[in-house]
């Protein structure tokens, strides 16, 4: 136990679990957006982030034609090949998200399988893409390029506001107030909402199940590339396994705010990041899993439907 | 296709059970066990020697993994199947065995006839402390707890010295000499008719289970629980029993497993474990004994068996299970349709 640690750290532990807990946020979407309509834990997302990082660090190096070594780069220059990226990395995410939609759902509802059936083939296409990942990058950890100098805009009682960190804070925040709106507002978003209430009423109603399902895939599998962007603009490397790891987190922190709901996704994400780095400090970071579990115990036995409630009758607002 | 996909194995297995009267039924389950404990023999003998396993023996294979995951199977099939609770941590309890069987044998000198009533009782004890807050909440929400306490043990284990941290615990002893039987090494037969006393033994304990009181509660609960609890049965402590049991099968196959493999370390529980056990489950079908032990025989067997292609081992192992579910939803055997068709109501 180390209780000093909080009090001199506070801020830069503060600032920390903020950006990680907002990357976690991001890739909590993609399986409360699932869940919101499907009802089923969408099990493939965690290595559909994993092959976010490395769609990111494929169009760094081999499209843009970077290596590991090149100098960073500065202004306009540096703007338009983040974004690039950043865009790149999110439509491969959500392609993927699409079809892995059509691979393990779609046949299996249409027959109305039992749902245990649909997280097995699940856990078969996120088996398939580890391994298929593994052998092709033959188990080695990789480096991206630093493209992004990390200068800092300042220091506050110790915490350190490096441009990667406040990005890793700022862009996820931008994507939730968008997607929150999308989903509240917009006739797509309103229909979504009406398939996570009743399936059968909004077929009904006109809508085109397959459609929204497709859709929501798409948005979880957006904000995942999203985040593996952020992920490894910060830590600068990937491994065929990082997705594991990731996934329990995000799926933790799903949990922890309600799953099946936008916003308790998003303050499920804060409170696990922060959980996770007060935790390390305190106790050391091989305790970490452990107090984080020892939480959402908790927090369960308290409120059963996660900090912000699952809100599937009034809509996920 | 069509005809593929929709045969269901399991009715007409049971239309020709019940044409058979009683003599011809114990001759066939006597001469079917016969054969069933004759498999270690199997690959050295000319027309099935195709079954021979590259790399490890087939002896071997046929204990780990076939056996354990046939074992454990059967176990988290009463969690899974019986009563529907979806357990993502079972390798929690293997874990709490095998770690009772290292810790006991080493540091105590027991032998493994002593430690396995500990070992079971410690993966019950597991179960109710996990039990009692977990399965008060709803069936996803239990996914993700029972996960969570998989890796607890786990990360515990890496931590304590008492567990050896990282490096595990070498030199776990084998079970005395029983009946003139050695269990070592050099007789990986011997174990594997150990192992399956104890699949026989579950078995007959899960049928029991299911056509008393326990059995009939976990079906109520599996097909709507808030009907079960208001026709009075108590869902809570039937729930807990079956993850209880669940847990112990789990337990028992633990202390089996370090006492063969005489070394034991923490990244042999991992997640993968209780998710390959719960596709074994999957794969199988649900709920029902003899497609689980069919599906755990095939998933445990497919991997040893198809080493040559060593890299590509697991990804012909995720593309299986893929198509799989897409061709047979309820599994190789699935259950009963009497039960399917009140199930699909409370989906």
């Amino acid at each position: 136990m180390n209780f000093s640690v909080v009090t001199t750290q506070f801020w830069s532990l503060v600032l920390q679990g903020l950006a990680l807990g907002l990357i976690y946020a991001l890739v909590s979407l993609g399986y409360t957006m699932v869940y919101g309509v499907l009802r089923l834990i969408n099990f493939a997302n965690s290595e559909v982030f994993m092959v976010g990082t490395f769609a990111t660090l494929y169009i760094e190096i081999n499209i843009l034609g970077y290596a590991a070594t090149s100098p960073s780069l500065h202004g306009a220059k540096l703007i338009w090949t983040l974004l690039l990226v950043f865009i790149g990395s999110m439509i491969a995410c959500a392609l993927l998200a699409m079809l892995v939609e059509l691979v393990a759902y779609r046949r299996l509802r249409a027959r109305g399988a039992n749902r245990l059936a649909s997280l097995i083939s699940a856990i078969g296409v996120s088996i398939f893409l580890l391994e298929g990942m593994r052998i092709l990058t033959i188990s080695r950890p990789m480096t991206t390029p630093r493209l992004l100098d990390k200068w800092s805009f300042g220091q506050f009682h110790g915490a350190n506001f490096r441009i990667d960190t406040m990005m890793a804070i700022v862009v996820p925040i931008i994507i939730f107030v968008v997607l929150d709106r999308f989903v509240t507002k917009s006739r797509l978003g309103k229909s979504i909402r009406a398939v996570s209430m009743s399936e059968e009423n909004s077929k009904l109603m006109g809508i085109n199940i397959n459609r929204v399902i497709t859709l929501t895939f798409c948005i979880g599998g957006l904000t995942t590339g999203a985040a593996a962007f952020l992920y490894t603009t910060v830590y600068e490397n990937t491994i065929f396994n990082v997705g594991f790891n990731m996934g329990i987190a995000a799926f933790t922190a799903a949990v922890l705010g309600g799953i099946g709901n936008l916003r308790g996704a998003f303050y499920g994400g804060i409170a696990l990041g922060m959980l996770e780095q007060f935790a390390s400090a305190m106790l050391g970071s091989q305790w970490k899993a452990v107090t984080v579990f020892t939480v959402l115990v908790v927090v369960l036995l308290f409120k059963p439907n996660g900090l912000f409630g699952e809100a599937v009758q009034q809509t996920r607002t | 296709m069509a005809n593929l996909t929709s045969f269901n194995l399991r009715d007409k297995g049971a239309e020709i059970w019940a044409g058979w009267s009683r003599p011809v039924r114990t001759v066939f389950v006597i001469s079917f066990i016969v054969l069933i404990g004759l498999l270690p023999f199997a690959a050295s003998w000319g027309p099935t020697s195709f079954l021979n396993t590259p790399i490890t023996s087939f002896q071997n294979v046929l204990v780990y993994p076939v056996g354990m995951f046939i074992l454990m199977a059967l176990g988290l099939n009463i969690v899974v199947g019986k009563s529907g609770l979806l357990d993502l941590g079972y390798v929690a309890f293997f874990a709490i065995g095998a770690y009772t069987q290292g810790i006991f044998s080493t540091l105590y000198g027991w032998n493994t006839w002593e430690i396995m009533p500990f070992g079971i009782a410690f993966a019950m004890l597991a179960g109710v402390i996990l039990g009692l807050p977990a399965l008060r909440l709803r069936g996803d929400y239990l996914a993700i707890i029972t996960l969570g306490f998989g890796e607890i043990i786990r990360i515990v284990a890496i931590n304590l010295s008492v567990t050896g941290g990282p490096n595990g615990i070498p030199g776990i002893t084998n079970p005395p000499s029983f009946l003139g039987l050695h269990f070592d090494l050099m007789h990986p037969e011997t174990y594997f008719w150990l192992v399956l006393v104890m699949i026989l033994l579950v078995v007959w304990m899960v049928r029991r289970f299911t056509v008393r009181r326990p059995g009939r509660a976990w079906e109520a609960i599996r097909q709507d629980e808030d009907v079960a609890a208001l026709m009075g049965v108590n869902t809570l402590i039937y729930k807990l029993w079956s993850f209880v049991i669940g847990a112990a099968v789990g337990g028992a196959a633990g202390v089996l497993y370090a006492s063969k493999v005489a070394v034991i370390s923490p990244d042999m529980f991992k997640f993968d474990v209780s998710i390959l056990i719960l596709a074994c489950v999957v794969f199988g079908g649900i709920g029902n004994i003899w497609g689980v032990i069919m599906g755990a025989g095939i998933l445990a067997y497919l991997p040893e068996r198809i080493r040559f292609i060593s890299e590509a081992r697991q990804l012909v192992f995720g593309a299986v299970l893929i198509l799989m579910m897409n061709l047979r939803p309820d599994g190789l055997l699935p259950r009963k349709k009497r039960e399917k068709i009140t199930e699909k109501r409370s989906m």
